[in-house]
């Protein structure tokens, strides 16, 4: 991905001289780094054969983390972003997503 | 041919504004600086700026609305005083810290309480380390002049910080004098355009402003963000110079007034240098060795060259239109003397006054007290007492 490659400027060692005036952040769509996933405590299952690709998981999601391939059919979860907090387990009509505890 | 004119300090900051001609002036009306945007407005409804005039609901958004727009990348400009700056607090940090070159009429009010409208420095004096470049102007001359130097050095590379031009509220800011205009053409020419690298609406290349910044990169921000302060003396320096070319009026960091055989001085802020010029005229035609500094630049605070020109005095006075409360001196007295000690400069003996506090009248019998003091202290060598104040009712 390019802005890796950019975020080079703002590594933990950075020096003054070389950081962003500002703190800007002099590109976009970088959010995708930040890994948020990591302080989930229920985690969604996704149960492949019971799923009818209705769909209705993925707008209610408040991250993006239920992936859609290239023909339009939804995968597996992004647990480096899913925060665990079951509205698409909520909203499945035909029981496709399990919610277990998190174990480390 | 530069235009004679007759104006007060107030308007003739508005016609900085209008011959500047900003994206947007989002400003809410307080005495003394009231007439700034009300000017501004009359200009923007008769149409001859392309303003986006913003009449918000407090001084906490007029700063806000700047910062958004300069974010954005337009130029934005507002006017303020006292209690109006104070609403504006975070935000003046906010605008520095993020590099936002926005361009203020700081017509120096005092500071509620109690409450007063008159003209004292304690409201830009309190916002000293907010990051701003701040310019001080004896009359309307210096504060149209400033003005229109501003944004030059505000949105120069080196620099990206905020400019904050002061006046003193009512006595130069409502007070009528001659002034010399600058035509349109030179100062659209001189001012130019503003081309920031980045801002928010820019679509080939979209940014972020103001993250969340924690322990890992933020002091990096605020070490370069002191850099730039730094960097603005010398573009400060630039500018006036190109400024002196086109209209013959020289500006430096500070203005000297006889002093090359002076053997005393005085610091002064704004107009009160004034009546201090015509107290050194009286008490020169007696002979008498005087003279005074008067800084145009507070921040970035000129060490080096404030220190160099002060040496050369047997006895100085600070004064300060402004009281810090810490039984030790005003905050112009503060920076000057350590700036001193820090150069090794100790010849010269140095008194603070603070004076004019809520707009008390400074007349020149004031500011003679304070040279007959001086040349007591230069004569004796004896400082009777440091921190004093003049023209209160003992």
């Amino acid at each position: 991905m390019s802005c890796k490659k950019e975020l080079k400027t703002v590594t933990p060692d950075v020096k003054w001289k070389d950081i962003t005036e500002g703190g800007v952040i002099p590109y976009a769509g970088n959010a995708e780094l930040f890994k948020t996933g990591d302080w989930r405590s229920m985690k969604p299952i996704w149960l492949q054969e019971k799923c009818k690709q209705c769909l209705l998981c993925y707008p209610v999601c408040p991250d993006t983390s239920i992936l859609i391939n290239e023909e339009g059919k939804r995968i597996d979860f992004d647990f480096d972003h899913c925060k665990g907090c079951g509205v698409c387990v909520k909203v499945c009509p035909f029981k496709a997503i399990d919610f277990v505890e998190e174990s480390k | 041919m530069a235009i004679r004119e007759r104006m007060s300090g107030n308007e003739a900051m508005a016609v900085a504004m209008k011959q500047i001609n900003p994206d947007v002036v989002a400003a809410f009306p307080i005495t003394p600086s009231t007439e700034v945007p009300q000017y501004f407005s009359n200009f923007v409804a008769d149409g001859v700026v392309d303003t986006e005039f913003v009449a918000v609901e407090s001084e906490h958004s007029a700063m806000s609305a700047c910062v958004g727009a300069q974010a954005a990348g337009g130029r934005a400009m507002t006017a303020t005083s006292a209690n109006g700056l104070a609403l504006m607090w975070e935000i003046l940090y906010i605008a520095a810290c993020s590099r936002l070159p926005i361009v203020m009429a700081c017509v120096n009010r005092t500071l509620s309480g109690p409450l007063n409208i008159h003209n004292d420095h304690s409201d830009s004096m309190g916002a000293r380390d907010s990051g701003w470049v701040q310019l001080y102007s004896e009359n309307n001359q210096e504060a149209y002049d400033n003005m229109l130097m501003a944004n030059r050095i505000g949105e120069h590379p080196d620099v990206m910080l905020p400019v904050m031009v002061c006046q003193d509220g009512f006595i130069t800011s409502h007070a009528i004098e001659n002034i010399e205009l600058v035509e349109d053409d030179k100062v659209k020419a001189f001012v130019g355009e503003y081309n920031p690298k980045d801002y928010l609406l820019n679509k080939a290349n979209p940014i972020s402003v103001g993250p969340l910044d924690l322990q890992a990169h933020c002091f990096e921000h605020k070490r370069q963000q002191a850099e730039a302060m730094k960097n603005a003396k010398k573009v400060i320096l630039e500018v006036s110079e190109e400024f002196a070319k086109m209209t013959g009026r020289k500006y430096g960091l500070f203005e000297e007034y006889k002093t090359e055989d002076a053997e005393v001085a005085v610091v002064i802020l704004n107009s009160t240098a004034g009546t201090a010029k015509y107290v050194i005229d009286q008490y020169r035609a007696e002979g008498k060795k005087i003279g005074l500094i008067k800084p145009r630049v507070f921040r970035p605070f000129p060490v080096d060259e404030l220190t160099a020109a002060l040496s050369k005095f047997k006895a100085v006075a600070v004064m300060d239109k402004a009281d810090s409360f810490n039984d030790a001196g005003g905050p112009l007295f503060t920076e000057v003397t350590s700036a001193m000690f820090a150069k090794g400069v100790f010849g010269p003996k140095v008194i603070n006054y603070i004076y004019g506090l809520g707009g008390r009248d400074v007349r020149s019998t004031d500011i003679e007290v304070v040279f007959n003091e001086l040349l007591k202290i230069a004569e004796t060598g004896t400082v009777e007492s440091v921190y004093n104040y003049l023209g209160v009712r003992e």
